[in-house]
C-alpha cells in the first residue's frame, strides 16, 4: 500500500560541498519497506518546482518511525529542498517502487555518487541476515566523498576515485574487488557506470542488479512516462523498477 | 451533493470533476489515496486498435509549472482492455470512460465499436488530438473536415455518450468544435496539451526524444480558459474544460468561462488527492457564495 503524508524534518545534513542528508519524522508508524524502494518529495507546495522528485530510501529506523535520505544538489528542486529546516514539514508519497531482493552469501554491492543512498539500507538487511556484503563506492574525487562510518559497521567498503584521491584510482570496474568472485551484484549510480557492470557481470556469469534513475513524474504507474526499455518492451521504472535484473534491459 | 450533480445530454455526473485520461492509469493506480468513486468520472488512458509501444525515453521534462510529455499512446491495445482491465475497474460506482485513439478513421471505429459492447463504460473521449503519434492524432483534430468525418463514423456506430476532445494547436478551436457538433458529437473537452519544445543548452540536445511534445500544467490554463470561452460562444453541446487546473479555484474559473464540467491532469502527479479535494472546494465554493447549483455560474464570462 502506498502512502501519501506529511513528514517532520528532524535532522538535516550536509556531507559534502553538494550532497545533504534529511531525516524525515513520520507522524503515524511507517510500513514495512524494501531496501531500493523510494519516495516522491514534495518541494515547498509555494515553490517554482511543480513535480514531486523521486528520492531512493537510504535507511530506515523503525524505532524512532524515520527515514533518512540523501539527496546531491543537480537542479532548482533539490536546491529548494536543501533550504528546509529542522521542524518543517515536508510530503512524501511512499515507499514505491519494487526494491532489491536480499538473496545471495558472497554479494557486491556497487554505488556511484549519489547512488550509494539506497545501498546503506541495502547493506543493513544483509547484515542483519548474516551476510557481511563486499561494498564499492566510487566518487569522482575526495570532494564528491561522504563519511563510510555508517557503511563500515555493516560491510567490507572499497573505494574508487576517478582521480586517485582516495582508495583505489580509476572507475569502479577497475577496483580489484571488482574481479573477485562474487554470487550477485547490485549497483545503483550513474548509467554509464551500470551499464559497464551489468555487461561485466553477464559476460562472468554473475547475477546482477541495477536501480535505475529515469526521470518520473507520477512515480505510482500512472503517467509512463518513466519507462525502460527491456527484452520484455516499455517497463514502468517506478512500478516495475527501479530494480531491474541487468540481463532484461536494453542500455 | 445536489449542488454539483451534472447532467451532459443523456449522462449524469454526481459532481463535474473527471480525471483526464493519461494522467490518472485506470483509477487503480490511485485506489491507495482516496476513493476514486468519489470523482465524477475516470477517463482511462487512451485505448488504440493494437498494443503500442509508444515514443522512446526521454519521455518526460519539467519546464516552467509545467511538464512536456512524450508518452505516445503507450497501451495495451483494445483488447487487452476488454478483457482484462475492464473486469478490474467495471465496478466502480461512478462513470468510467474510454479515451479512444488511433491513426486512421478504421481503428476509430473498430475500437470504439468494441468499447460500445461493454456494460459498464456508459461514454468515450475520442482523442483526435493527440501531440505525440507520427501518424493520425492531432492530424485529425487540427483540420475541421478531417475532424467531422471522423466523428461522423464514430458517431455512426457509437451509440453511447460521445466526448470528442480537441487540439488548442489550431488557430481557431471554436470552428473545430463546431464541425464536430454538426458531426454528432455530445460533448467536447479541451484542451489536450499543447505542442512544446525543450532544449539542453549544455548538451546542445532536445531534452525528449520526440523533441517537440505535449506541454501540460499550470502553464497552459490561460490556454485553456481561453479556448473554453471562445468556444463556448460557438457551439451548444457542453464543454469540459481541461487544462493546468490545480485546485477548486482553477475549475470555478472553468466553470465561470463556460464549461460545464472539467478534467484534472497533470495535478494528480504532485498530488495524488486533488480530485476529491477540488469536489470539496467546490462545494465550499458554492456555499460561500449562496449559490444552489454549480451552473448558476456557467459561462457569465
Ligand atoms: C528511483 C530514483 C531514485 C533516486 N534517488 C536519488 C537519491 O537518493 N538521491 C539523489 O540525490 N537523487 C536521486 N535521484 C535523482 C533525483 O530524482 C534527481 O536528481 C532530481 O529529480 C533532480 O531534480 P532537480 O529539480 O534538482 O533537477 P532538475 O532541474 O529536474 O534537473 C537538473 C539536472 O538533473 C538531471 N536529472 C533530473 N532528474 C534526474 C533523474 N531522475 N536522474 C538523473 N538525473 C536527473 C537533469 O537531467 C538535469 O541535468 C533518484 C531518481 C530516481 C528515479
Ligand atoms: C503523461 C500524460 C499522458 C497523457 N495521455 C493522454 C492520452 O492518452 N489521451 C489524451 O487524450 N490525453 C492525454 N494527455 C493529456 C491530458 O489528458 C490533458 O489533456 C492535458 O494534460 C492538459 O491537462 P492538465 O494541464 O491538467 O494536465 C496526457 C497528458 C500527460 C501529462
Ligand atoms: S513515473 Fe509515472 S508511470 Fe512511472
Amino acid at each position: 500500500m502506498k502512502h501519501c503524508d506529511n513528514f517532520i524534518v528532524s535532522e538535516k545534513k550536509f556531507l559534502n560541498q553538494s550532497f545533504y542528508k534529511l531525516k524525515l519524522k513520520a507522524t503515524k508508524p511507517l510500513p514495512e519497506i524494501k531496501a531500493g524502494q523510494f519516495v516522491e518529495v514534495q518541494v515547498n507546495s509555494d515553490s517554482k518546482v511543480l513535480l514531486r522528485r523521486p528520492i531512493s530510501i537510504n535507511d530506515v529506523d523503525y524505532q524512532t518511525n524515520e527515514l533518512s535520505l540523501i539527496i546531491q544538489t543537480v537542479g532548482q528542486g533539490t536546491k529548494e529542498l536543501a533550504k528546509i529546516s529542522i521542524g518543517e514539514e515536508v510530503n512524501l508519497v511512499y515507499p514505491l517502487g519494487n526494491g532489491f531482493e536480499v538473496k545471495g552469501e558472497s554479494v557486491l554491492l556497487i554505488g556511484g555518487g549519489v547512488g550509494i543512498a539506497p545501498l546503506l539500507y541495502l547493506a543493513k538487511q544483509f547484515n542483519a541476515k548474516g551476510v557481511k556484503a563486499d561494498v564499492l563506492l566510487g566518487f569522482r574525487s575526495q570532494e564528491q566523498m561522504i563519511s563510510l562510518d555508517e557503511f563500515e559497521k555493516c560491510a567490507n567498503v572499497y573505494v574508487s576515485t576517478q582521480d586517485g584521491s582516495v582508495g583505489e584510482k580509476g572507475l569502479v570496474t577497475e577496483n580489484s574487488i571488482f574481479s573477485k568472485s562474487h554470487d550477485i551484484i547490485y549497483t545503483c549510480g550513474p548509467t554509464p557506470m551500470m551499464k559497464a557492470i551489468s555487461e561485466n557481470a553477464l559476460k562472468n556469469n554473475i547475477e546482477c542488479y541495477a536501480s535505475l534513475e529515469n526521470k518520473m513524474a507520477c512515480g505510482i504507474g500512472a503517467c509512463l512516462c518513466c519507462v525502460q526499455n527491456t527484452t520484455e518492451g516499455h517497463k514502468c521504472t517506478c512500478t516495475e523498477g527501479p530494480v531491474f535484473n541487468a540481463k532484461d534491459i536494453i542500455w | 451533493m445536489e449542488k454539483l450533480k451534472i447532467q451532459l445530454g443523456n449522462l449524469e455526473f454526481q459532481n463535474p470533476v473527471m480525471t483526464a485520461s493519461g494522467t490518472f492509469g485506470f483509477g487503480l493506480e490511485y485506489e491507495d489515496f482516496f476513493d476514486v468513486q468519489k470523482l465524477g468520472a475516470i477517463i482511462v488512458k487512451g485505448t488504440t486498435g493494437e498494443k503500442r509501444e509508444g515514443n522512446p525515453a526521454p519521455r518526460m521534462c519539467e519546464t516552467p509549472m509545467g511538464m512536456i510529455n512524450a508518452v505516445g499512446l503507450q497501451n495495451k491495445g483494445v483488447d487487452y482492455f476488454c478483457q482484462h482491465t475492464y473486469h478490474e475497474i467495471k465496478h466502480y460506482k461512478t462513470n468510467v470512460i474510454v479515451n479512444v485513439s488511433g491513426s486512421t478513421i478504421e481503428e476509430y471505429i473498430k475500437v470504439a465499436e468494441k468499447i460500445n459492447e461493454l456494460e459498464h463504460i456508459p461514454a468515450i473521449e475520442l482523442n483526435i488530438s493527440c501531440p505525440n503519434v507520427k501518424k493520425g492524432g492531432m492530424g485529425f483534430g487540427t483540420d475541421p473536415k478531417m475532424a467531422a468525418e471522423v466523428v461522423e463514423a464514430v458517431r455512426k456506430i457509437y451509440k453511447k455518450h460521445l466526448i470528442v476532445k480537441l487540439s488548442p494547436n489550431v488557430t481557431s478551436i471554436a470552428e473545430i468544435a463546431k464541425a464536430v457538433e454538426g458531426a454528432g458529437a455530445d460533448s467536447v473537452s479541451m484542451i489536450n496539451t499543447v505542442l512544446g519544445m525543450a532544449i539542453d543548452a549544455e548538451k546542445r540536445k532536445p531534452l525528449l526524444s520526440t523533441i517537440t511534445a505535449g506541454l501540460s500544467g499550470p502553464a497552459i490554463k490561460p490556454i485553456g480558459l481561453r479556448c473554453v470561452y471562445q468556444t463556448s460562444k460557438a457551439v451548444k453541446i457542453p464543454i469540459i474544460g481541461l487544462g493546468g487546473i490545480t485546485n477548486a479555484t482553477d475549475a470555478i474559473e472553468y466553470i465561470l468561462a463556460g464549461a460545464s464540467a472539467i478534467q484534472i491532469g497533470t495535478q494528480n502527479f504532485v498530488n495524488p488527492r486533488i480530485g476529491l479535494e477540488v469536489v470539496e472546494g467546490m462545494k465550499e465554493y458554492l456555499d460561500r457564495h449562496n449559490l444552489s447549483h454549480i451552473w448558476d455560474i456557467k459561462g457569465v464570462i
